[in-house]
């Protein structure tokens, strides 16, 4: 608690944790677009999506090992974790998407623990990074440093999320898309082929977890078994923004960012991650009793 | 029902010669009372009430916590035994013996307080909401307690050294355990043929519906998660001093490992039935022990392919599946005409 301290003495230090907060915050708010749009299409909880975020950084620290500059992994992952979520949906996911609820997150919760496992085994639980080879900003004469990579991840997480919006707003298919998430069985009497809606959608939420991975793996590190942080960050802002609101999603994530970088800041470093998975219980609490005044709970 | 009563005498018998007739295993054996105690007290919840949670090893982490301290508290220096990981000297046979019985109650009240807190909260969540933040909690506490310098943080908390005089350590915590799990089986039989049985099978069903009826759904589930939480609590107590060793993230709050195969097993035996997770337990265990060595690290890869596809081919699990093949051995009145997929309560 002493650093909550130098805070207040020194309040040039807020603006560093919150400007370092908000920049990542936007590679969690992909993320949990993804969660949203499999949970407003799907109905399902893919609670294998951490460990997307990190099978995509660990394909762009593949690429770097290989030579080239890691910016070109965001294109690879993106497209190398599209076919992961393809064969993952036609292998385990097509066959409980309209089974109740607990057997398909129980189903992603396999695939979470088989991913991690496996990604242990072919790349060691050590912890590894990808160099941009950017340099860093400071501003407030010094006192506030910004890592230049941050920056150019917000604007590719923010690039991203505004391009799957148009998708989603212009394309046919994307129009398919929403129109299976309204009502499945309309869309399926006018035509729509859901089975493989469900398919692209499934498979896009992976390719969007794997760009976000690729960010993360060159402003952080990845290593096999974090991965669950990154589905309860995606599942709190969802859970706080709602289905389908794409500014809340934002928000929520810019916002859970900046919170974190405090928390682990005031709390210290070890309790970082507890205060992730804290948050998330309280989150849930807090929603609950709001709903509980109206005689309702979350479902 | 004397046919019941030879099964269980049965198995009674087979249970306690097991440890006589394979002293080499008696380790192995007594982890397969601890994982029978996992997969019924996790069914309580899962199976009978319908409320999936992922966070039960909080409870287990919870026991091992309070048991190990009360331990070590109660004849130790806490600075001194830090220090130089539990090897200050050895307790006599009866300050072990008493230490480890008021740690078990202690952690068995321990673990009933903390659901019956918690409980009234996370309860009121459904679904998967409910899922997901019990998957929260067990990590959260993980990461607490490695944080907490009192109990050893992130190095770990050692329990005293089990002393001689009391025979050998794996018989000794055999018979606790098998104690243990017979106590939890017929604690569960005998509540579930009754009222609260039937009033959390109800929730199970629908919530809405049994609320409408005047059942009091909120004190059902906490009680509910007390009883399961109970038993645990104390299972955990006893793990603790098993392993030897307690770490935060690997063996008290184990999400990975402890916290997944509680569901797993208890799914694969069937839930919700009495001797499901039971079967399933046994069956697991003994696999594991048998076939895992030769896997070579790759077990746990084998461990989440076995959700998946446990989950998606065969959810019924295999007391449920026979439930299904045969309804009238269970005592369900089959209607013909009316018979469906999935029958049976």
């Amino acid at each position: 608690m002493d650093n909550l301290q130098i805070l207040v003495a020194a309040p040039v230090f807020s603006v560093q944790l919150l400007i370092d907060g908000i920049l990542v915050g936007a590679v969690f708010a992909l993320a949990a677009y993804g969660m949203a749009l499999v949970w407003g299409v799907m109905n399902i909880i893919n609670i294998a999506q951490g460990e997307f975020v990190i099978l995509g950084g660990y394909v762009t620290w593949a690429v770097a090992q290989a030579g080239f500059h890691p910016f070109l992994g965001v294109p690879v992952s993106f497209i190398a974790l599209f076919a992961v979520g393809w064969i993952l949906y036609r292998a385990v996911v097509a066959r409980v998407v309209d089974r109740d609820l607990f057997i398909s997150i129980l189903a992603t919760f396999g695939i979470s623990i088989l991913m991690q496992q496996v990604m242990n085994q072919v790349f060691t639980a050590d912890v590894q990074t990808a160099q941009s080879g950017l340099g860093t900003l400071f501003l407030f004469e010094g006192q506030v440093t910004v890592a230049q990579i941050k920056i150019v991840a917000f604007v590719f997480a923010l690039a991203l999320g505004g391009a799957l919006v148009v998708f989603m707003r212009r394309s046919r298919l994307g129009k398919a898309i929403r129109a299976t998430a309204q009502n499945a069985r309309a869309a399926r009497i006018l035509g729509v082929d859901t089975g493989r809606v469900y398919a692209i959608t499934y498979s896009l939420n992976a390719a969007i977890c794997g760009a976000a991975g690729a960010l993360v793996v060159m402003i952080w590190v990845i290593q096999p078994f974090i991965g669950l942080a990154y589905t309860v960050r995606s599942f709190m802002i969802v859970v706080v923004a709602g289905l389908g609101n794409l500014a809340g999603v934002v928000a929520a994530g810019l916002g859970l960012g900046a919170a974190e970088n405090f928390a682990g800041f005031i709390l210290g470093a070890e309790f970082q991650t507890a205060f992730i998975f804290s948050l998330l219980v309280v989150i849930l609490l807090g929603r609950n009793l709001r709903l509980r005044r109206q005689r309702r709970v979350l479902r | 029902m004397s046919r019941t009563a030879a099964l269980y005498g049965a198995v009674g018998v087979a249970a306690l010669l097991a440890p006589l007739v394979f002293p080499a295993f008696q380790t192995q054996l007594a982890f397969l009372w601890v994982m029978v105690l996992f997969a019924l007290t996790w069914d309580v919840m899962g199976g009978q009430m319908g409320y999936n949670s992922f966070g039960n090893v909080f409870y287990l982490g919870l026991g091992m916590y309070v048991t190990a301290v009360v331990q070590r508290d109660l004849y130790f220096d806490v600075e001194e035994y830090a220090h130089v990981a539990g090897a200050v000297g050895t307790l006599s046979a009866g300050e072990y013996l008493t230490g480890l019985a008021l740690g078990l109650a202690l952690a068995g009240v321990a673990a009933v307080l903390a659901a019956a807190v918690l409980g009234s909260g996370i309860l009121g969540l459904r679904g998967h909401y409910f899922a997901i933040c019990t998957l929260g909690l067990g990590i959260a506490a993980g990461e607490i307690a490695g944080g907490i310098d009192y109990i050893g943080a992130g190095s770990g908390l050692v329990t005293p050294v089990f002393p001689d005089a009391l025979g050998r350590r794996g018989m000794f915590f055999y018979y606790l355990f098998f104690a243990l799990a017979v106590a939890t089986f017929f604690t569960l039989r005998w509540l579930y043929a009754g009222r609260f049985g039937l009033a959390i099978n109800a929730i199970r069903d629908d919530e809405d519906k049994a609320e409408a009826m005047g059942i009091h759904t909120t004190r059902y589930k906490t009680v509910a998660w007390c009883v399961s939480a109970f038993f645990l609590g104390i299972a955990g107590g006893g793990v603790g001093n098993l392993v030897g060793f307690i770490d935060p993230t690997d063996v008290a709050f184990a999400g990975a490992t402890f916290g997944v195969w509680m569901v797993l097993m208890a799914i694969l035996g069937g839930k919700g039935t009495l001797w499901g997770p039971v079967i399933g337990a046994v069956i697991f265990h003994v696999t594991q022990e048998l076939f895992w060595t030769y896997l070579f690290g790759w077990q746990r890869v084998a461990l989440g392919a076995l959700i998946i596809v446990i989950v998606v081919f065969f959810p019924q699990g295999i007391l449920g599946w026979v439930r299904q093949r045969w309804p009238e051995r269970f005592g369900h009145r089959v209607d013909e005409e009316a018979r469906a997929p999935g029958g049976g309560a």
